[in-house]
């Protein structure tokens, strides 16, 4: 599904790089977890899966399903599939919720050449996805993530996956400032559109997260590379002994 | 003191090419107003309080000719049930308005009023805009005192089931519409008045407001989107006791518009708030000037500003907070910011606070950006389109101005008129 081959990154105003070659291919149906301490490169890589102004890609590619796409806008990726779960959810005053999600929607349906959704149709679909995430007529109506508390931003943000159907979910630090039953309100949000056809890349700091959306397959990353790769047993490593004894174990 | 000889000109210039109506109870404000404005002179790029913005157009002989904006969109405040008075290029048009007659409110054409010997508004018309002559001089308003040739009387007693809508209408590619409009309304009473559409090629309108205590007056302007249009207009509010004023103007087109509003609190415990919000693209100037008085304890005012400019247009806010001696409590906010969507477009902001009482609430910020890109990712990772995306930005960042209006249905409408130009200029 997602193929990332020997990735390098730099920012675009200033000489740093951050990814240095990475290498990573999530299947359809897996969910791909990535760690790592802070200032690996987690978040960036993220970024540039999504298409955020600001950075350069000097070598390397990413495609899903086999398109490239590293040379598309933000919203070309968003119609072939791409979605990014943000750590931190933008609040957009004056914009309702409910006109944001269906503008999202029929663009993406739009720009695939399918009808788009009427709105009796839509008001379906999404209240009965919103009853799930707990998330209630009034925050529908409210304007986007403005007045929402932590826990509302994100769920708001699984919200938008579940109404998109993406076919690559990459979610940001999902767990950053959530309480443990929000977070399990997030995870079961997830875990729900777990499917065959669908995969997940999951950036978090800890296990924690981990014990609710059960990964495959485990990523250390390290210095914009990924340095180590294992089994679901790799991130209680990691919860246990921090990221030292793999670092130098690389090293 | 004698005038500039430029000034001097151009003032009797202008002078001699109207004619002060003669007779009734408005004869002696109109002579008033005039020496107004022979003492002050019209304005020129000289003065101070015109830096920023050219009077020229405003004040020659001749008007410049504004072609009539040819749309198939229904004017503003078209779905609401509202009572309607039409001028069309400045004069009243019987059979295009309303009847008149509602309960709670009595409303007269000036036109009918001026010839009578006695009516409560004269103890009103040209007072209020001549309290407003200082400290600042306005001479377009004092102008227009003396030679309105129409407008309406409007006495609210109670509370009107619907609003009161003023549409102007431009017929003529150079009509000079001179409108003056009083509202007064009584302690406890409540309406809600809406304006409309782009008036004439050039208009000069002033709406006097006296608002007794406890009332409450909304007024919610929308000025139509003649591209060619010119318009100097001033609002003069006295707030008694407990009372209310809010005010909204949303602007989009218009080559020249300068609106001044004028707000003084004379009864403790009342609250204005005058908001607007702008959309300019290419030869467009838009100038917002504001002066409210605190001269009562634990009044509240609020100036919110929001302009989106495009395309080499250019934003003026010129926006004063003055707290005299003894007015303990106020709470004075005003904010301005222009959302510049180029690098030919450009803001000019002025913001000024004056204090002379110790126990006061003052803030003032004025900022100028580009659209926020957090923002703009965040919609196209969506699936947004860029375009689209750009413009729900605009909208974001217009919202704290249109969030100003308390009625949702009317803010929902003026939101929704916005995105549609937006969407029709993508």
């Amino acid at each position: 599904m997602l193929e990332i081959k020997n990735l390098h990154v730099k920012l675009e105003d200033e000489d740093k790089q951050i990814l240095k070659g990475v290498n990573l291919t999530v299947e359809a149906g897996k969910v791909h977890a990535i760690m790592g301490p802070n200032g690996s490169g987690k978040s960036t890589l993220s970024y540039v899966l999504s298409g955020k102004d600001g950075y350069e890609v000097t070598e390397g590619s990413a495609t899903l399903g086999g398109e490239e796409l590293l040379e598309l806008e933000p919203e070309e990726r968003a119609a072939l599939g791409i979605f990014l779960a943000f750590q931190y959810p933008v609040e957009i005053p004056g914009v309702g919720n409910m006109t944001f999600l269906r503008t999202a929607v029929n663009s993406q349906r739009k720009a695939r050449g399918e009808e788009e959704l009427s709105a009796s149709d839509f008001l379906k679909v999404v209240r009965e996805k919103a009853k799930t995430l707990k998330i209630d007529a009034e925050m529908l109506k409210r304007p986007v993530n403005v007045g929402f508390s932590g826990g509302e931003k994100k769920r708001n943000e699984i919200l938008q996956m579940a109404m998109l159907e993406p076919k690559m979910c990459i979610l940001d630090e999902t767990d950053s400032g959530l309480d443990v039953d929000a977070m399990k309100l997030v995870a079961d949000g997830v875990n729900a559109l777990r499917d065959e056809g669908r995969g997940f890349l999951v950036i978090t700091h800890y296990q924690r997260l981990l014990d609710h959306i059960k990964p495959d397959v485990v990523h250390i990353m390290a210095n914009g590379r990924i340095i180590k790769t294992g089994g679901p047993e790799l991130a209680l490593e990691v919860e246990h002994n921090g990221y030292a004894d793999i670092l130098t174990e690389v090293a | 003191m004698a005038l500039p000889e430029l000034k001097q000109t151009t003032t009797e210039a202008r002078l001699a090419s109207v004619t002060l109506p003669e007779g009734g109870c408005l004869e002696p404000a109109r002579r008033a107003a005039l020496s107004r404005v022979q003492g002050m002179g019209l304005p020129d790029r000289r003065d101070e309080y015109w830096k920023y913005t050219r009077p020229d157009t405003l004040i020659s002989v001749d008007v410049t000719k504004a072609a009539v904006f040819e749309t198939d969109e229904t004017p503003a405040f078209s779905e609401f049930d509202r009572l309607q008075i039409v001028f069309v290029d400045g004069v009243f048009d019987a059979e295009a308005s309303d009847d008149l007659s509602l309960e709670g409110v009595s409303i007269e054409r000036l036109a009918d009023v001026q010839g009578k010997d006695i009516h409560w508004v004269k103890d009103l018309y040209g007072v209020l805009e001549a309290r407003g002559q200082t400290p600042v001089e306005r001479p377009l308003a004092a102008f227009n005192t003396a030679f309105a040739t129409d407008g309406v009387v409007i006495h609210v007693t109670g509370t009107p089931s619907k609003p009161i809508n003023l549409t102007y209408r431009h017929a003529n590619d150079s009509s000079d519409a001179i409108l003056h409009h009083v509202i007064k309304v009584d302690s406890g009473a409540e309406a809600t008045i809406l304006e409309n559409g782009p008036a004439a090629a050039r208009f000069n309108k002033v709406m006097e407001i006296d608002i007794a205590d406890k009332g409450t007056l909304h007024l919610l302007r929308a000025q139509g989107r003649d591209h060619e249009r010119r318009a100097a207009t001033h609002l003069f509010a006295h707030l008694g006791e407990e009372s209310a004023f809010k005010s909204f103007t949303l602007t989009v087109n218009g080559v020249l518009t300068r609106n001044e509003a004028v707000v003084e609190f004379t009864g403790d415990n009342a609250m204005a708030h005058v908001a607007g919000a702008c959309v300019g693209d290419g030869d467009f100037h838009h100038d917002d000037t504001v002066f409210i008085t605190h001269d009562a304890v634990n009044c509240e005012s609020r100036q919110v500003f929001k302009k989106v400019l495009r395309n080499g247009a250019t934003g003026v806010f010129q926006g004063k907070i003055l707290v005299k001696e003894g007015a303990q409590k106020t709470d004075g906010y005003q904010i301005s910011q222009s959302l510049l969507l180029d690098d030919d477009s450009q803001f000019l902001a002025k913001p000024e606070l004056e204090i002379y009482a110790d126990d006061v609430a003052c803030s003032h910020g004025s900022t100028s950006g580009a659209i926020d890109e957090d923002g703009l990712f965040y919609l196209r990772s969506r699936g947004v389109p860029i375009g689209e995306a750009t413009d729900l930005m605009t909208l974001a960042f217009l919202a704290e101005a249109v969030e100003e209006i308390d009625d949702s249905e009317i803010a929902a409408s003026i939101n929704d008129r916005l995105y549609g130009w937006l969407a029709r200029r993508r």
